[in-house]
């Protein structure tokens, strides 16, 4: 176990060091002098000096991409163009906010996932199953901002029930709090509730037709029991991997779902900045986002052996 | 071999054609290309032309009726011929973004897989950094950066870059299984050029795969596509756009509710049509019917089973 944790680490160090070097290239590939990008409207010779001197831009490029990744190994993103603020503090600040909302997002979708999933699969070919396939279908076809439009029409404008945007944070009124992160979090979870209910739906299906299955029917358990205790636990195995990497991908996911409802998260400050040219949060974001996907993706393979002791770690 | 591959893609329309619903979809999507590609000769209101005078006094938008059919924006263009013309826009990107990545995809996963050892490790390491990069925004940030966020053949490139992975894994697969095929041992035994095998006797067995990931890929190019129009970074102003569409018509929510709806109606159904379509084409090509489509497709499923690791792919093999 301790060598395959080990080993999975050491593969990941390529992966991590290439995906910094693509993240360091998103500005210095550009034709040109980036200072100028990065100074957008303001090109006076005093901001553009300033822009060389801070990032070495003077330097041969390998040497550039050195220094920047030890500051990036110390923690230290650079400082935002526009505020002047470090990065790590202006993405720190709208992390809460983009956590809670995928944290919700998830719930959502699982809520509607596990359950739908599973009836799909007992009663196959029956009303329900063709209903949830073919929410399924429609659920990873709707793009997530329509849903969040019809939305915020249907319940925030018409009935009232929902406010059509912002943010409350939780200390401040944990009630309003939920109010406005109830809409967007459907708007997110819905693609992720069609995906998790497919897999829900064909690993029980596959669950069911195993012969532990028939030996607890053919003792007596009932039906009930049989699916929710001895089934279920099995066949949530593979949705574990599939949350993960949903988990992982959270930031990316929440761009435009931040967007449409004004949620003053990560992906909303990273629409922000694309057009405000601070490419430094934007780097700073990327790179957030490569490394958390990277991170779950090996905690998924780590979490996955732990629950299926059947995968020999070798 | 080609004709083996001509048989091979006749026996999945055969399977094919009993898929009701993904025959809808392809009539859908067979009408939307033709009125989108007869659009500059169908007898359509000038797309980005404001007809004004149309237009009541106060200037609000016209609603669905006879003076147009979908109604108008509130610069009197009409919706109809809006979004016939933005259909132009979203199959364009989608097959051609669809189309890049296909190629990219079928040559690395072919190549690693077939040379095997360092090549394949290379080839295989760089597909997993891809595939570690936050597709949307690095798109959205790429674009933004290259400052080309008019040009077509940019926007669909830049979606091709983030989707080939997909592809490369699957094709992977399948070559990894098709190696140890007799067939193709007899052939490289019998000492054909490695060229030779690959497209005489290996890509024509992966006509039914590409097919099938092929319009998964279109679904997922055209709703990438239209996330970036709607954030702004996409095809740009006059040109219609769905994607945009909706973004513009949001402001006007309460006034003209059809200026989000259309659109963003014509987005639902597109991708609907074309995820449609690729599941009756798996379904067409399922383990269930392996006595069938053994010889087409060995090791279908397990080639499949690749992309259940990409979250930004939302496909599974469905083992039922």
């Amino acid at each position: 176990m301790t060598t395959y944790v080990l080993r999975r680490l050491v593969l990941m160090v390529p992966v991590a060091f290439l995906v910094t070097i693509g993240v360091f290239m998103l500005i210095h590939l550009t034709p040109g002098d980036p200072a100028l990008i990065l100074l957008g409207e303001d090109r006076s010779p005093q901001a553009i000096a300033a822009i060389h001197q801070q990032l070495g831009l003077d330097k041969p490029l390998y040497v550039q991409y050195l220094i920047w990744l030890g500051h990036i190994v110390h923690g230290d993103l650079g400082r935002s163009i526009t505020t002047h603020q470090p990065v790590t503090t202006a993405i720190g600040e709208r992390l809460p906010a983009t956590l809670e909302l995928g944290a919700v997002a998830l719930i959502w979708s699982l809520l509607v996932a596990i359950p739908l999933g599973t009836i799909a699969a007992v009663r196959r070919g029956s009303l329900a199953d063709h209903l949830a396939t073919g929410l399924a279908v429609g659920g990873v076809s709707i793009p997530n901002f329509f849903i969040g439009i019809v939305l915020i029409f249907f319940l925030s404008v018409t009935l009232r029930l929902f406010p059509f945007g912002g943010y409350v944070p939780f200390n401040q009124d944990p009630f309003e709090n939920l109010r406005h992160v109830i809409l967007p979090a459907i708007a997110l979870g819905t693609a992720g509730a069609a995906i998790n209910m497919r897999f829900t739906r064909s690993s029980m299906i596959e669950v069911l037709n195993q012969d532990y299955i028939r030996t607890a029917r053919a003792k007596g358990a009932p039906w009930r029991r049989v699916v929710f205790i001895h089934a279920l636990k099995n066949a949530l195995i593979p949705v574990v991997t599939i949350v993960g990497l949903q988990i992982g991908g959270i930031i990316e996911g929440a761009v435009v779902t931040e967007t449409v409802f004004t949620w003053p998260g990560v992906g909303r400050l990273a629409v922000e900045s694309i057009f405000n040219r601070d490419y430094t949060v934007v780097q700073g974001i990327v790179l957030l986002a490569a490394f958390s996907y990277l991170i779950a993706n090996l905690l998924v393979d780590l979490v996955y052996g732990w629950l299926d002791p059947r995968i020999s770690f070798t | 071999m080609e004709s083996d591959s001509a048989g091979s893609v006749l026996l999945l329309w055969r399977r094919f054609r009993r898929e009701r619903l993904a025959l809808v979809g392809t009539g859908f999507i067979v009408l939307l290309v033709l009125l989108a590609v007869f659009a500059p000769i169908l007898p359509l209101r000038d797309p980005n032309h404001g007809y004004y005078e149309l237009l009541p006094l106060d200037g609000r938008p016209i609603a669905p009726g006879s003076v147009f059919w979908l109604g108008s924006d509130p610069n009197g263009r009409d919706l109809f011929s809006r979004l016939i013309w933005g259909a132009r826009i979203s199959l364009f990107i989608g097959f051609i973004a669809n189309g890049m990545a296909l190629v990219v995809g079928v040559i690395v996963g072919t190549v690693a897989a077939y040379f095997g050892k360092w090549v394949d490790m290379i080839l295989m390491r760089f597909t997993d950094v891809m595939m570690a990069f936050p597709v949307l925004l690095f798109s959205i940030a790429l674009i933004a950066i290259l400052q080309r966020g008019g040009n077509v053949l940019v926007i669909a490139a830049v979606i091709a870059l983030f989707y080939w992975t997909a592809v490369a894994r699957i094709v992977r697969g399948q070559v990894l299984s098709l190696k140890e095929v007799e067939f193709i041992e007899a052939a490289r035994s019998s000492g054909g050029a490695p060229r030779h095998i690959l497209f005489r006797h290996i890509l024509p067995h992966l006509v039914p795969v590409i097919i099938v990931y092929g319009t998964i890929g279109i679904a997922t190019s055209i709703s990438t596509e239209s996330i970036l129009s709607f954030i702004g970074i996409g095809v740009q102003p006059p040109t219609s756009d769905w994607g945009k569409m909706v973004s513009d018509g949001q402001s006007y929510m309460f006034l003209a509710p059809w200026l989000v709806i259309f659109p963003g109606l014509m987005i639902l159904l597109t991708v609907l049509a074309f995820n449609l379509i690729s599941d009756g084409l798996r379904d067409a090509l399922d383990p269930r019917h392996r006595s069938l489509v053994k010889r087409v497709v060995g090791g279908f499923s397990a080639g499949g089973q690749a992309l259940v690791t990409s979250p930004r792919t939302p496909v599974e093999a469905e083992s039922a």
